[in-house]
């Protein structure tokens, strides 16, 4: 299997509800509590697993708003394991989840310096590092009910712009998305090839016009004669 | 550690992560905004473990947004008020000084003062309320108390969309109607709209971009939704009714409208008397019953509108039978759009948008409504009994919101919109705009403001209602306003939310008279809720020459430290959304979908750890100890035990209550039937909500559906099975103009300016006019147009102190386009002084290409008051953050004539004109940095927790997930 995401920047309106979902199970779950630093202060900055960047592409007037969720590409090559110099980061043979041993890391950062997607975050009051795990303590649990097994980020999303599921199988939402909708990678040639994909916004639909444009425009009231259309 | 027993063939045994043997999970209703989502909250150890959306829930369907992931941090919130208090004795109203009491004090006091206004001069309590959705109860309140100053915040809301949607059609965008989405093949959002209703616009857009059908955006400000629209329209703010009648010139220009529709459901064909400068001037033709004529092409002669199988002329003029000249309504419309003013080559450099995107815009709505018609087929009864075999739609759909509504034009610029949509045939018909029960209502409903008070006596009417002419406006015999907010006065004839924003600024005056106490739940009217913040907080710490406050006696219900606490003289603590009952009920505002009528209820999760209470249970205690009819027995004995009793045994006419769903005793009713004893428990029972599905042939055409309208009188929704006629042609609107013409006979207004008002922005078919602002200001001397949004994780939230959200965004900036901006010199980030014929303030500038160059925006709200929320004195949100509100006036730009006192509001509704603003920018000097003004810090209220310099939530300690040495050694290519 080859766990990941499927975000569809067609839809992504960039409200965040993926952000503090992700935020919310995660506090109290397998790596939480996720630090608030200054929660009531000055900047405020805690640990989040998910963030949504939002990025302008063009000019005015042709410009366009593009809400960029960005977490752990759960990368098959990924160079955060590579780096990992205590074996605290690791990618999980059965689903591809890229994860982190709390026990096993001493929080020396070299993951989030080789990261090229900005997706690791440390815990400063823990001393660790900590990052998206697909929400691994909600996707094998049975006691879930089968549509509850997903990741928060999934589950939540009010655009339904994020999909979940194995890319190894062809069948699969996320493969038949990626596939129909031509899914990209981020910067792919840095070659660590992540599994997450993101759907490219769909071009406008055209609409004719031609056949409602009438070739002797009516000019004034006398202009219409009054149909028999009954009441 | 326990071992989970599940093991996944070719996996590693997983720990048990969650121990659900330890938590509970409940089902109620979100509060996080106005969106009323359905929740599932599972509890472990009496805290949150998780809220996710309900996905049986009709509203949300199992998604939720940022602010409702976010209401752990709610319930955590520092800022969260213990227990009452009053302002300490001998301290200064502002000051900051409180004392905790009991709440038998605190109820005590105030039922003694309460019992006192009610018993001399029931007016001097005005009660005002925020973004509460427990308007049916408070409404009630205040008019079994006996006065007539009551409303919530509606005025400075959207009461514009309202009254325009119930005007004009019966029911209205917000939460009155939706889009089709399910089929809809072309939408087009009209300006900020994030609001009403969040999550289902989201899921909306989704569904119909999935479909491929076309997503038009117009606004000036690429963010939000815009952000995923097909066509970007950046238009200049305040020219939307603009834009909307040059597209109605159009598809006049092309002869594209839906003739069929427009004669059998809206009153087109209906007849005009056409006598200009006599008094019946514009009114409609009607017989000695009233009924209003048509002419029939067949007799050749008039006819009663109101039958079906005439044959009504849509055009043309005629002469009535008295010998007046009539001409038809549709006749007058087209003759007015038609009118070059309309052209799109004459609206683009108005409202800037190119005359050939108008043109094109227009016809690919056209296109779509006649070429790409849906037909269901399915077997329905109109109101007069004739069966249909199929419902034609035209699927194109609009919604609109704020970014109209929030002009003193939005009345009229909102009715331009429904007209557009009344011409394309799109108004509750498949693909189109859909009402949503109990709407639509028939036009406009009736219910008339109330105006007559006395001493210990219920108002006769509601305090809020729908006037349709002058003699229904409620002022006194020489034409003076008799409600505290001057709503219905000649100031805001149709007023029908009230005008909260005037609240203080006219009981600190005394203007039309003073007040005793001032009643605000949920309302934060020092600070974000207000215009002119600054001014407003000084206003509520004036004394008269007596020495005694303005205002003598404020009391402030909330269930956070917002910045009004602060001036309170009386501090009732709300609880979270999570400790309390509520019904969001079919009497106020339910959660209704198109094609289902639903309410639904909150109930406690987790039980209080401070001494509050929810407002509800405080007015149902207050009423009882009042002594209200409604609340008592005859004897005098109280009738309720409680919000719940009151909630299950009131009954607003037999059969009808808060609550539909499991009326009756044994809960076997939906809709209407007795009491039920048991009925929150059926809610509890059923994930807290109740859902009426429409059958099949009650879907569309609603206005002229017979079972529908039946099984609506049927429910309470409306007074009759008569069909509702769409009225493009608004009659009400002529009445007040003909009063301002001095044409009318009722009451007319004396002041020139009043005359003028209603004579230039009244109007039975929907005109432009500019903003008022702009017609008071130097344009050039204040060159841009400055509005506010808020961010989709804050929107209708109650604050931004919320800990996760504020992570997201703690201070708003002021955002310009970046080519104007480097043209004056001003660089991103920097620091400006924007300044507007009110006031100055200094805010920080980011640039951005997503805005239309003569405007810049800001987050609204983000600011707040240092000290205030249980933010620490340097948070960002006072440091750095911002109100706009400080530049805005409640009143009109001062020019020293006979306007200089009248509210900055919409003229027909007092509509609060908050997109008005003009502003002027220049950059700040060097070393002029920080947000600026700045204000005392609010002083941390007696027994308040300390806001914690760190949070680490979690309801059990974390199961790690270890990585085997096996795994390590072998750098993971062991098992493979």
């Amino acid at each position: 299997m080859r766990l990941g995401l499927v975000i569809d920047l067609d839809t992504c309106v960039g409200c965040h509800a993926c952000a503090v979902a992700c935020k919310q199970w995660n506090t109290s779950g397998t790596t939480g509590p996720l630090t608030d630093e200054s929660p009531y202060g000055a900047a405020p900055s805690g640990v989040w697993f998910n963030r949504v960047r939002h990025y302008e592409v063009g000019d005015y007037p042709h410009t366009k708003t593009v809400n960029m969720p960005l977490s752990c590409m759960h990368c098959d090559d990924a160079a955060c394991v590579t780096v990992c110099p205590t074996g605290a980061s690791y990618k999980r043979g059965e689903d591809g989840i890229v994860l982190v041993d709390q026990d096993k890391c001493m929080g020396c950062s070299l993951c989030a310096w080789a990261c090229p997607y900005g997706a690791r975050e440390l815990d400063p009051r823990d001393g660790v590092m900590k990052k998206c795990t697909l929400c691994i303590d909600r996707i094998y649990d049975d006691a879930l009910a089968p549509e509850d097994r997903q990741p928060a980020c999934v589950i939540t999303c009010p655009a339904h712009a994020r999909h979940f599921g194995d890319f190894d199988d062809p069948d699969s939402t996320v493969s038949r998305l990626s596939r129909e909708r031509g899914g990209r990678k981020l910067m792919p040639e840095l070659g660590y090839e992540p599994t997450n994909t993101y759907l490219p916004p769909r071009s406008a639909p055209a609409v004719p016009t031609a056949d409602v444009r009438r070739g002797s425009l009516m000019s004034s009231v006398k202009d219409w004669v009054n149909k028999a259309i009954a009441r | 550690m326990k071992i989970h027993s599940r093991q996944v063939t070719g996996m590693t045994a997983l720990p048990a992560f969650e121990d659900h043997d330890r938590q509970q999970t409940r089902y109620t209703t979100c509060y996080m905004c106005a969106c009323r989502c359905g929740i599932k909250v599972t509890v472990e150890n009496n805290q949150v473990r998780f809220i996710q959306g309900n996905r049986n829930h009709p509203v949300n369907k199992g998604v939720l947004c940022a602010k409702g992931n976010a209401g752990i941090m709610k319930q955590q919130s520092p800022a969260r008020l213990r227990y009452p208090m009053r302002r300490k004795p001998g301290s200064e109203r502002g000051s900051g000084e409180f004392e905790p009491i009991s709440w038998d004090e605190a109820l005590d006091q105030l039922t003694e003062r309460l019992a006192r206004i009610r018993a001399t001069d029931p007016k001097k309590l005005a009660f005002f309320t925020g973004r509460d959705q427990m308007q049916a109860l408070t409404g009630l309140w205040a008019a079994q108390f006996g006065t007539i100053n009551w409303a919530a915040h509606g005025g400075f809301c959207s009461v514009n969309m309202a009254a325009a949607g119930l005007y004009t059609m019966g029911h209205a965008f917000w939460e009155f109607g939706d889009p089709d989405w399910e089929r809809t093949k072309y939408f087009m959002l009209w300006g900020v709209a994030e609001d009403h209703a969040s999550n289902p616009i989201k899921a909306g857009i989704d569904t119909l971009k999935r479909r491929g059908a076309k997503f038009v955006s117009i606004n000036p400000v690429r963010t939000g939704y815009q952000a995923v629209a097909d066509e970007w329209v950046p238009i200049r703010p305040g020219t939307d009714g603009l834009l909307a009648l040059s597209m109605v010139h159009v598809l006049l220009r092309h002869d594209r409208f839906d003739w069929d529709y427009l004669v059998r459901y809206t009153n087109a064909p209906w007849l005009v008397v056409d006598t200009p400068g006599q008094k019946g001037h514009g009114l409609i033709l009607r017989d000695r019953d009233g009924n209003p004529l048509a002419w029939d092409l067949e007799l050749g002669d008039v006819v009663d509108a109101s039958l079906p199988e005439i044959q009504p002329a849509l055009f043309g003029d005629y002469i009535a039978p008295d010998g007046r000249p009539v001409r038809t309504v549709m006749s007058l419309l087209a003759e007015r759009y038609l009118d070059d003013e309309y052209a799109p080559e004459n609206i683009a450099p108005r409202c800037g948008v190119p005359a050939e995107q108008i043109e094109r815009l227009a016809l690919e709505m056209a296109h779509v409504a006649f070429r790409e018609s849906i037909e269901i087929e399915c077997e329905w009864t109109d109101a007069y009994g004739r069966t249909h075999d199929r419902f034609v739609g035209r699927p194109v759909s609009m919604h609109a919101m704020r970014g109209i509504s929030a002009h003193s034009n939005g009345f009229q610029t909102c009715r331009a919109i429904h007209l557009l949509q009344i011409l394309l045939g799109t108004i509750d018909v498949p693909g189109g705009h859909l009402s949503k029960p109990p709407y639509p209502k028939h036009i406009p409903p009736g219910i008339k403001p109330a105006r007559d008070m006395a001493p210990n006596t219920p108002l006769k009417r509601p305090p809020l209602g729908f006037p349709t002419g002058p003699e229904d406006l409620v002022i006194d015999a020489e034409g003076n306003p008799l409600r505290l907010d001057k709503a219905y006065s000649w100031d805001a004839p149709m007023a029908n939310h009230g005008l909260m924003h005037m609240v203080i600024t006219n009981a600190v005056k005394g203007d039309p008279y003073p007040i005793d106490t001032l009643m605000l739940y949920m309302a934060n009217m020092s600070w974000n809720s207000t215009m002119n913040t600054a001014q407003v907080m000084d206003m509520l710490r004036e004394k008269g020459e007596d020495g005694e406050y303005r205002i003598p006696f404020l009391v402030v219900s909330d269930a956070f430290h917002a910045e009004i606490v602060n001036f309170a003289d009386l501090v009732l603590p709300d609880t979270t959304y999570l400790e309390r009952h509520d019904t969001i009920s079919m009497l106020d505002r339910p959660i209704s979908e198109p094609h289902a009528a639903a309410d639904s209820i909150r109930q406690p999760i987790l039980e209080p750890d401070r001494d509050v209470r929810p407002w509800q249970e405080v007015l149902v205690e207050l009423a009882g100890r009042l002594g209200f009819p409604a609340f008592t027995t005859g004897d005098g004995a109280r009738r309720y035990t409680s919000y719940q009793d009151f909630i299950v045994n009131f009954q607003k006419e037999p059969g009808i209550g808060f609550l539909a769903g499991w009326r009756g005793a044994q809960g076997q009713n939906s809709l209407r039937g007795d009491p039920n004893p048991n009925q929150w428990q059926e809610y509890a029972d059923h994930q807290c909500f109740f859902v009426h599905h429409l059958e099949d042939s009650q879907k569309y055409y609603r206005f002229c559906n017979r079972d529908y309208l039946e099984l609506a009188r049927h429910a309470g929704w409306v007074g009759s099975t008569d069909p509702i006629v769409l009225e493009l042609y608004s009659e009400t609107q002529q009445r007040f103009k003909l009063a301002g013409q001095g044409l009318y006979d009722g009451p007319m207004p004396k002041r020139p300016e009043h005359k003028a008002r209603l004579v230039n922005h009244f109007d039975p078919l929907p005109i432009w006019y500019a903003p008022l602002e702009q017609g008071r200001v130097d344009l050039e001397a204040y060159p841009f147009h400055a509005i506010t949004q808020r961010p989709m994780f804050m929107y209708h939230s109650w604050d931004s102190q919320n800990a996760w959200l504020r992570q997201i965004c703690a201070q708003n900036f002021l955002y310009m386009n970046r080519g104007r901006a480097a043209s004056m010199g001003i660089a991103d980030q920097s620091w400006v002084w924007v300044e507007s014929h009110h006031g100055r303030i200094r805010v920080q500038v980011k640039l951005m290409e997503g805005v239309e160059p003569d405007t810049v925006w800001t987050w609204n709200a983000l600011g707040k008051q240092s000290g205030a929320w249980g933010l620490a004195r340097d948070a960002d949100e006072s440091r750095k953050g911002f109100l706009l509100n400080h530049l805005i006036s409640e009143l009109l730009p001062q020019r020293g004539d006979g306007l200089d006192n009248v509210t900055n509001s919409d003229p027909i509704t007092g509509q609060a004109a908050w997109y008005d603003l003009r502003v002027r920018i220049t950059p700040a000097k060097p070393g002029e940095v920080g947000a600026w003004p700045q204000f005392e810090p609010v002083r941390p209220l007696p027994g308040m927790p300390d806001s914690p310099d760190q949070v680490r939530y979690q309801t059990h300690r974390r199961v790690n997930l270890r990585r085997s040495l096996w795994d390590v050694l072998t750098r993971g290519k062991g098992r493979a």
